[in-house]
């Protein structure tokens, strides 16, 4: 089934001439993970609040065409139904916690819907069990790294028990070790829970090797998608303005020992190249 | 000169931040502070601009300890640009951000008209001249914040997390950047640990753990040596992982560079 559907977008924020996002079209189904990519100020970040109804509920500005997230407008759904769909996790945790603990932080949007205490705590301590940090339940949100920050944030985003999950470069701020472990995370959310996510990112050597889709967006609008090896191949070829890994790039610099074949990870490349005499 | 001689302070007087940090980055040099999150690099990049005082030890710029300093006389000749850009606009477009302080600093109206167009030019801002900052992209913030810096010449540039949000192009206009300003003789310091991004600008690499230098060589040495990277929490850039990986014998992995890997398992090939 369809998780997001977008028909013919397009946006200008209030007061600006340019179309942040124009004649946009994109289709993801449930249970993917998507990566987002392309240069800055492409409409990334843009894409993702039409998404969450932040555009055009909270923005205003020029709207046309159509969005569906799991059947609902999210440009007329109130932003409380919205929210128990679809959570957002921003590029920087600091913005998102405030509470002393990660407990209250993890609570907070919980007890704002008035649900009952014995099923606050039976949340919390789920969501802090799914992203892999239970023990840090009592300790204060100040104290910890921003991975672990991070965590926190998706954490008080899960408790609301969302269908899609989307991610506004949640790696920036991360060192790579930490980084890698969120992303772990988020595979084993989608692996168990059939979560939606969607991550816009410039990382790709991150992301490129476990999303299910990748789609490259320049000027607001999408100009390529689908599996992430064909869209690397074609990011080389007509060197489109995105992150292409280097092991890519290696790859295609050996096109004529791999057979032409473009590789997202180390050790698929090791692998291939043994395979054709790289060995002892 | 940036000298920094057993440099030790903690935050509150209880977490302790830096535990006797010593080095000298000389002029022109190109230097990036590696660590993980909390390692001690921004508490490095505070105190090398006089923010903060070292509570043992002595930090040395230019001539000038910094505890005879404040911070607003070092600024002429230390530009500072922290992670998160928001903090630093307060102005109602791109061109007063960029004006701002060199009219500070007595630039005439026509040098500064001038120097913010070539800046704005050079970092690709030119299109928002007249918007507010809070309406570009993160990104694009990001590339603001350095473009501010820059355009007062500063003779030290020291820059947290750089490539933060950025994307390829910016990315290489970066590299471009940093290297043109060390050939006119400044001193560029930057904290990250974007390890790709290190790989292609082949600074000298002063690699930081829990307050403490754990190494100071080049990039090429410091990035493949996997026992320090592990210390540091980081993590090997692609090509040289990949060259390590091989199951044979005599690869020099001691390469950054997707050309130079590539040649390398060329010449594997080529051995048999």
């Amino acid at each position: 089934m369809r998780a997001i559907e977008v028909r013919n977008l397009s946006y200008r924020y209030p007061g600006q001439s340019d179309y942040a996002l124009l004649d946009l079209n994109l289709n993801v189904d449930e249970g993917e993970i998507v990566l987002l990519t392309g240069p800055s100020g492409c409409g990334k970040s843009s894409l993702i609040r039409c998404i969450n109804g932040l555009i055009p509920q909270m923005y205003g500005g020029q709207y046309e065409g159509e969005v569906r997230v799991l059947g609902l407008n999210p440009a007329v759904t109130p932003t409380r139904v919205m929210s128990k769909h679809v959570g957002t996790v921003f590029q920087n945790p600091d913005n998102q916690l405030f509470a002393l603990s990660v407990e209250g932080d993890v609570a907070f949007s919980l007890e704002n819907l008035g649900l009952q205490r014995d099923d606050i705590e039976k949340r919390v301590r789920e969501a802090l069990e799914r992203v892999g940090i239970s023990e840090l339940r009592k300790r204060s949100t100040f104290e910890l790294s921003g991975g672990q920050k991070q965590k926190v944030a998706i954490a008080s985003i899960l408790a609301l028990s969302p269908k899609i999950l989307l991610l506004d470069e949640p790696t920036s701020s991360l060192d790579p070790l930490s980084a890698r472990s969120l992303i772990e995370t988020l595979v084993e959310l989608r692996r168990r829970d059939e979560l939606t996510v969607m991550i816009a990112e410039h990382k790709t050597e991150l992301l490129a090797p476990i999303a299910d889709k990748m789609v490259v967006m320049d000027n607001g609008t999408v100009i390529d998608e689908g599996h992430p090896r064909e869209v690397i191949e074609r990011a080389i070829r007509f060197n489109y303005a995105i992150n292409v890994p280097k092991v890519s790039q290696l790859s295609a610099l050996l096109s004529e020992y791999l057979n032409s074949s473009i590789y997202l990870e180390v050790r698929d490349l090791v692998d291939a190249l043994s395979e054709i005499g790289c060995s002892d | 000169m940036i000298e920094f001689t057993d440099v030790h302070f903690s935050y509150h007087g209880t977490i302790r931040a830096l535990d006797g940090v010593t080095f000298t980055i000389g002029e022109g040099e190109i230097v990036s502070l590696m660590g993980e999150n909390g390692a001690g690099k921004t508490t490095i990049i505070r105190h090398a601009n006089g923010l903060l005082k070292p509570q043992r030890g002595r930090v040395v710029v230019d001539g000038t300890d910094t505890k005879n300093a404040t911070v607003a006389e070092l600024s002429r000749k230390v530009g500072v640009i922290f992670q998160s850009p928001d903090n630093m606009f307060f102005l109602q477009t791109v061109y007063d951000e960029v004006a701002f302080a060199l009219r500070k600093f007595g630039y005439t109206p026509k040098e500064v008209e001038e120097r913010v167009s070539e800046v704005l030019r050079f970092f690709g801002l030119e299109r928002y001249r007249d918007r507010s900052p809070f309406t570009l992209s993160g990104g694009e913030k990001k590339r603001l914040s350095i473009a501010i810096v820059a355009a007062w010449n500063p003779k030290y540039l020291l820059i947290d997390e750089p490539t933060v949000g950025q994307d390829v192009t910016y990315r290489r206009l970066l590299v471009q950047l940093l290297n043109e300003f060390a050939n006119e003789g400044k001193t560029i310091v930057i904290s990250t640990h974007d390890v790709e991004f290190v790989a292609d600008l082949r600074p000298r690499v002063i690699l930081v753990s829990r307050g403490r230098v754990i190494a100071d060589g080049s990039a090429r040495d410091v990035l493949t040596d996997e026992e320090l990277l592990k210390r540091a929490s980081l993590v090997m850039p692609q090509v040289p992982q990949l060259l390590r990986s091989i199951p044979k014998s005599g690869v020099n992995f001691k390469l950054l560079g997707v050309e130079e890997g590539a040649r390398e398992i060329v010449r594997l090939f080529s051995r048999g």
